[in-house]
């Protein structure tokens, strides 16, 4: 049962061959044997589970069970959950314990679904690689040396290695979608605002998006209609109808009209990764979709695009953290202005400085409108390239990035070599579309390879239909890591 | 263009982040790598275009919500102060600011 889908773990439990205790047991066993190699997990709360889990199965008992009671669903530790630990991934936030729950994991608990504990993650989401944890670095499991990729490369880590049949992730600029394809399995950023952003530790607000990762488009289809929905009390939440994002994996593929934007099938994409992408591009083919050339013209700005208004957004939401109200306080200062700056300099780590110290610069007095209005601009242009190409296509097929999973420590000197391995991914939330990655195919090394659906918004259904028919006639995301064997 | 270290000072004194000395010189060194990936962004003219801060905006016409000015949540005064690092009758204790 380890590597069933959500719909046969459902079937299972309607049909009490299996309960959620029993289900939670299995899954916390698998957890408690892999983590020390893995480090998917920043915290394990098995007495929280339990309680979940019979919860669960006493709504079983009465009837009334939702598409997810008994589930277990593992949640990055970016949101916030009352009465365990919520870290971030930061030191600032080590004792931290939130006093209410994030709209995600409310809905989760609504549905019935158990509490699998809280992943690894780069610190406050800054990172492609899950190496700026405060926690230490998560490995990736087709490969112990190397990234699971990043910042929810604890939810990618623990889900490819079939510790947590599915887990939530945050997507800011590729959060969500490159760590899936770097570990082999399934990501979707929705559309900006589809999913509440309340309780989920704020990054950059104008991007970032929650969403779910599992090892097939139809689960994270079914965890999208328990994820989504209107909150008040994030102000950017729209107010739609809902949706059942599971209304589309039939999708008919003759005459789907699949753009292949010409920035991404270009030099400096690993070419074991272009082919494995070409190859799906032909599988759509063969089945009666029409490929056509696009052009996304901006594709090399988008990334100093997003590392300036990152930075920026993050700079000014990070200034919470003043050692006054909350989380971590120096030990020894001088005057207020030195706690702020001791607690700040000593709860942060590298990376979230230099993000913070990046946006203090591009807003400030004198360099606000050569930096920060100009990206604000540029993020226009790359929001009218795609709507340019959603003229002449339904959705856009590349790789998610530009190579497979990278070593432990090999990108950790030089931010800028880190920051440019999100090219394709940064562009979809600086425009708000939804996108996500689906495994297709493994490199020489044996590495996973992920494919990038991006589409108009509030196209996720489409998108999620596209993936499940792939998914129908490949394996790809069926296979077992290495280092995580059943 | 490339940050001085009395540049990145005075940015981290703005940023309230404490640098040492020997910070300093490997701190500037990064920040000026990120600070020459992003000038790529120099060679562009966006001259007449309208910046964009909402994701949504530019193609749905979706702008953000208001809200009535309205008391909404209950007081949980004690319970969101238990996560503070020095409280007395209430009150967030910080070192003196006013002599």
């Amino acid at each position: 049962m380890l590597d069933a889908s959500l719909g046969e773990l459902r079937a299972a439990l309607d049909a009490k061959t299996l309960s959620a205790v029993e289900l939670t047991q299995m899954f916390l066993r698998r957890i408690n044997e892999l983590n020390p190699k893995l480090n998917a997990f920043i915290t394990i709360d098995e007495a929280r589970s339990m309680k979940d889990a019979q919860a669960a199965d006493a709504r079983l008992a009465r009837g009334g069970a939702a598409p997810l009671t008994g589930i277990p669903v593992a949640h990055k530790d970016i949101f916030c959950s009352r009465g365990m630990p919520t870290t971030c991934g930061s030191r600032m936030l080590a004792e931290f314990r939130s006093p209410y729950d994030a709209h995600v994991i409310e809905r989760f608990a609504g549905a019935g679904a158990v509490l699998l504990g809280k992943t690894n993650m780069d610190e406050f989401a800054m990172g492609s690689s899950t190496e700026t944890s405060c926690c230490g670095p998560a490995r990736n499991p087709w490969d112990l040396a190397r990234v699971p990729g990043g910042s929810s490369g604890g939810s990618a880590a623990a889900v490819a290695a079939r510790m947590a049949p599915a887990a939530t992730g945050t997507d800011t600029g590729g959060s969500i979608r490159q760590p899936a394809a770097m570990s082999g399995v399934c990501g979707l950023k929705p559309t900006y605002g589809v999913v509440s952003r309340y309780g989920m530790i704020a990054f950059a607000s104008s991007l970032d998006q929650g969403g779910p990762i599992a090892r097939s488009a139809a689960d994270l289809a079914l965890l999208m209609n328990a994820m989504a929905g209107f909150d008040a009390r994030d102000s950017t939440s729209l107010e739609r109808p809902a949706e059942d994002y599971t209304g589309q994996l039939a999708l008919e593929l003759r005459e789907l009209r699949i753009g292949l934007p010409k920035e991404y099938f270009a030099e400096g994409v690993a070419p074991d990764v272009l082919e494995r992408v070409r190859g799906a591009a032909r599988w759509f083919e063969s089945q009666g979709a029409r490929t056509v050339e696009v052009t996304l013209p901006n594709t090399a700005l988008a990334v100093p695009v997003y590392y300036v208004i990152a930075p920026a957004e993050a700079s000014s939401n990070l200034s919470r953290f003043d050692g006054a109200r909350y989380g971590y306080r120096a030990a020894a200062f001088e005057d207020l202005d030195d706690m702020y700056r001791r607690t700040r300099a000593e709860g942060f780590g590298a990376e979230v400085k230099r993000r913070i110290l990046i946006g203090t610069y591009v807003l400030s007095h004198g360099y606000y409108d050569a930096y920060y209005l100009q990206a604000q601009r540029l993020r226009r242009l790359i929001a009218r390239d795609f709507a340019q190409a959603f003229e002449r296509c339904d959705l856009l097929l590349g790789p998610t990035a530009p190579s497979t999973a990278f070593g432990l420590g090999e990108r950790a000197e030089d931010p800028v070599q880190m920051y440019l391995g999100d090219i394709f991914t940064v562009a979809a939330p600086l425009a708000g579309l939804p996108a996500l990655s689906v495994p297709c195919g493994f490199d020489a090394a044996g590495l996973p390879v992920g494919m990038q659906l991006t589409g108009p918004y509030f196209s996720e259904a489409r998108l999620l239909g596209a993936a499940h028919r792939y998914q129908q006639a490949t394996d790809w995301h069926r296979r077992v890591p290495k280092e995580a064997p059943l | 263009m490339s940050l001085s270290l009395d540049e990145v000072r005075r940015i981290a004194a703005l940023a309230r982040i404490a640098l040492s000395p020997e910070e300093a010189a490997g701190v500037a060194q990064g920040l000026n790598r990120v600070l020459a990936l992003i000038d790529r962004m120099q060679a562009v003219d966006t001259r007449g275009i309208e910046p964009m801060a909402h994701p949504l905006e530019a193609e749905t016409g979706v702008v953000q919500r208001r809200r009535e000015d309205a008391v909404t949540e209950p007081d949980r005064r004690g319970e969101l102060q238990q996560g503070a690092p020095a409280l007395e009758q209430g009150l967030y204790l910080v070192p003196k600011v006013l002599e």
